[in-house]
């Protein structure tokens, strides 16, 4: 079932009593979410995902805005009417209950048709519990589980009464890298089988990448840009998402055009078509540098660091931002460690040119 | 004794010395008293040793009026003042405006002396030549016929003692429950919320048991606390106790020591360790419903 978020805006009244002003949460929301996909909510903190989230599951009710879950508007509804399952990011396990218990009391609240019997909870809460994998694990009660094992009792509850939507907020941020991977995984393959539409929420890019059908990219309560993760990562939309999506982040100079050339500092790096002379912010990639003795781009040498199959140069340049340059670049270059210089020659797919002021993208 | 342990007896010394000997020794001091037949405060001499002074204080009816009124008094305020508190408390829990005065009201109880309270209860019930209380004022105005509380037949003498507990011990609880209230994780609500659960089903199935441990540890202090009341009573019906019909088991202990008809302290002793294994008895029962009901929720 795909999910229409309309114009979704929520305006929490000032913590502060004395300001006036209302906090804009999530300002103007537009999305339609395809049926049976997952997509990742990603963005800084404090920029709205949760909020978003609450307002899907109906925690929260939107100040302005429409909510359709297919083509039913569920706007006014309350959370139990919707059919949403959800995840938090502290699970909120009942911890005086047992994982069996905790997987049936979502059933238990059903009345009139719907209603269960005993049986029938019981096997719908096996079913689910069978799907993340906790058969064995029933009758402990949180405390005596693992960060993974409490998370997957979480997502058996959100599941449980096959909801049309489930959501996650942060699903992940309590356990350690390995599992988190694992976890993360174990989502994927529980949203492809369930075909549940699904938004997950994350701060973390490199999860949003890994396991989303599509990514939005929040900040400030705007939305920046809803697109493939590849996408995101070749094509950003502005210089914020281009600087918040990528590990190790992409490197960000000052720069300008003059006669069809860009500048970095002094150094004439490439040609660039279609964009008047001006000054611009150059955005490049870690995998863009291309170290070559005869390179136009001169930097000083930092330092060179082997991680793993990757080898990175550490650098900078009298026009960068920031406190340093970090490149990624293939092993077998030759490379000097000792040198003070390192001069390269820059790809241009992995280079992006945006407007210093408002961070839109002028070219490539 | 290795260097750590005598270590840590060094560090458990001034405990042990102070509970020693104001707990300890008292204690087995009460003992003795306790055994001894016939004893003499002016001489400081006894006749002889055995279970003679049990065996008067449990046949003395004013002992018995005693033990009786003090389990009256247990059994009806420890459940009726925790049930108020709680309902209290959840109340206060899901207001927003005016919770701080609310919660202050709630509290001032607390930090008022009980003689103070007692004297206001006094002017509520006492039927004076000059009024007949503002409680009887009430049920006149309602047609119904006066009854004098402090001084009338004993379910209305009973019923204002109960009152006045109740009222005492409420702010302590109403204050133990709401911040136990406030520690329970807000994101179990969204959870039940989002599941669709009802209110009440909320209430039993989540915020109860977690705040269980909380309740246990009221009840089993009201009921100490409950077993131990004498100067709620003496705030109200004075100190003759024993002619209002209205005296407690530490009430008979103290006019045994100190009162009119004092100087007994063996009998004193004997009815004041009866006391001790009546609450210690209760006590151990508690614990054991507190354990077979499996309270640990909220302790993890
Ligand atoms: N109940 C509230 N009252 C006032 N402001 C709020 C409230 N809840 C959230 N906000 C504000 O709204 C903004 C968005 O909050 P939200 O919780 O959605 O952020 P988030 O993206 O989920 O962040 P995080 O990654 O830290 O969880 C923040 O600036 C926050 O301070
Ligand atoms: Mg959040």
């Amino acid at each position: 079932m795909k999910i229409v978020l309309e114009n979704l805006t929520k305006l929490y009244p000032n913590r502060n009593k004395k300001i006036k002003e209302e906090v804009v949460a999530v300002n103007n929301f537009c999305f339609e979410i395809p049926d049976g996909k997952l997509i990742g909510l990603l963005g800084p903190s404090g920029c709205g995902k949760s909020t978003t989230l609450n307002m899907i599951c109906g925690l929260e009710k939107p100040t302005e805005g429409r909510i359709y879950f297919g083509d039913d508007d569920v706007t006014d509804l309350p959370p139990e009417n919707r059919g949403v399952g959800m995840v938090f990011q502290s699970y909120a396990l009942y911890p005086h209950l047992t994982a069996r218990q905790n997987i049936m009391f979502p059933l238990e609240n059903l009345k009139g048709e719907a209603k269960l019997t005993k049986e029938e909870m019981i096997a719908k809460a096996e079913e689910a519990a069978k799907l993340v994998q906790i058969e064995r694990l029933l009758d402990r009660k949180p405390s005596e589980m693992s960060g993974g094992q409490q998370q997957r009792v979480a997502i058996a509850r959100a599941l449980v009464k096959r909801p049309r939507v489930l959501l996650l907020d942060e699903p992940l941020s309590n356990l350690d890298a390995r599992l988190r991977l694992q976890t993360r995984e174990e989502i994927r393959r529980i949203q492809r089988e369930t075909g549940i539409t699904t938004v997950f929420v994350t701060h973390d890019q490199e999860e949003a990448m890994s396991i989303s059908d599509q990514i939005v990219v929040m900040e400030a309560g705007v939305v920046q840009q809803i697109a493939k993760p590849q996408e995101v990562y070749d094509n950003p939309a502005n210089l914020f998402v281009a600087k918040f999506l990528g590990t190790p982040p992409i490197n960000v100079f000052k720069g300008q055009v003059k006669g069809g050339a860009l500048y970095i500092g002094e150094n004439r790096v490439m040609e660039v078509k279609g964009i008047a002379d001006r000054p611009v912010t150059v955005g490049i990639r870690p995998e863009g540098f291309v170290p070559d003795a005869d390179g136009p781009l001169v930097c000083g040498q930092i330092g060179v660091e082997v991680m793993g199959r990757d080898t990175s140069i550490v650098a900078k340049h009298p026009a960068m931002e920031g406190v340093q340059i970090r490149t990624i670049v293939s092993s077998d270059s030759v490379i000097d460690p000792s040198s003070d210089t390192v001069r390269f020659q820059v790809r241009p797919s992995k280079t992006i040119l945006f407007d210093p002021s408002t961070g839109a993208v002028l070219g490539r | 004794m290795n260097k750590q342990s005598l270590k840590s007896w060094l560090y458990l010394l001034p405990a042990i010395l102070f509970l020693g000997v104001f707990m300890v020794y008292p204690l087995f001091d009460v003992m003795i008293y306790s055994v001894e037949e016939g004893y003499n405060f002016a001489s400081q001499s006894y006749f002889g040793v055995g279970r003679y002074n049990y065996s008067y204080v449990l046949r003395d009816p004013y002992f018995l009026q005693a033990l009786k009124n003090t389990f009256i008094l247990v059994i009806i305020t420890v459940p009726v003042s925790t049930g108020i508190a709680l309902l209290i408390s959840v109340m206060l829990s899901s207001v927003q405006k005016l919770r701080d005065l609310f919660q202050t009201v709630f509290f001032l109880p607390y930090v008022t002396n009980t003689l103070a309270v007692g004297l206001v209860f006094m002017i509520l019930f006492k039927k004076t030549p000059y009024t007949d209380g503002f409680i009887n004022l009430i049920i006149h105005a309602f047609g119904g016929a006066g009854v004098d509380f402090i001084e009338g037949p004993y379910w209305a003498k009973m019923f204002v003692m109960c009152f006045y507990t109740v009222w005492v011990v409420m702010p302590f609880k109403i204050l133990i429950l709401t911040s136990a209230l406030a520690s329970v994780d807000q994101n179990l609500y969204k959870a039940a919320k989002v599941d669709g659960t009802p209110a009440f089903r909320i209430f039993y199935k989540i915020t109860l048991p977690m705040i269980s441990p909380m309740i246990f540890y009221l009840v089993i202090t009201g009921f100490i606390g409950a077993f131990k009341a004498y100067s709620d009573e003496v705030a109200i019906f004075g100190t003759d106790l024993n002619a209002a019909g209205m005296n407690t088991i530490v009430g008979y202990v103290y006019d045994m020591l100190y009162g009119d008809s004092g100087g007994y302290p063996s009998f004193a002793a004997a009815a004041a360790l009866i006391l001790f294994a009546i609450v210690l008895t209760i006590t151990c029962i508690n614990l054991l419903v507190q354990q077979k009901a499996g309270v640990t929720a909220g302790v993890s």
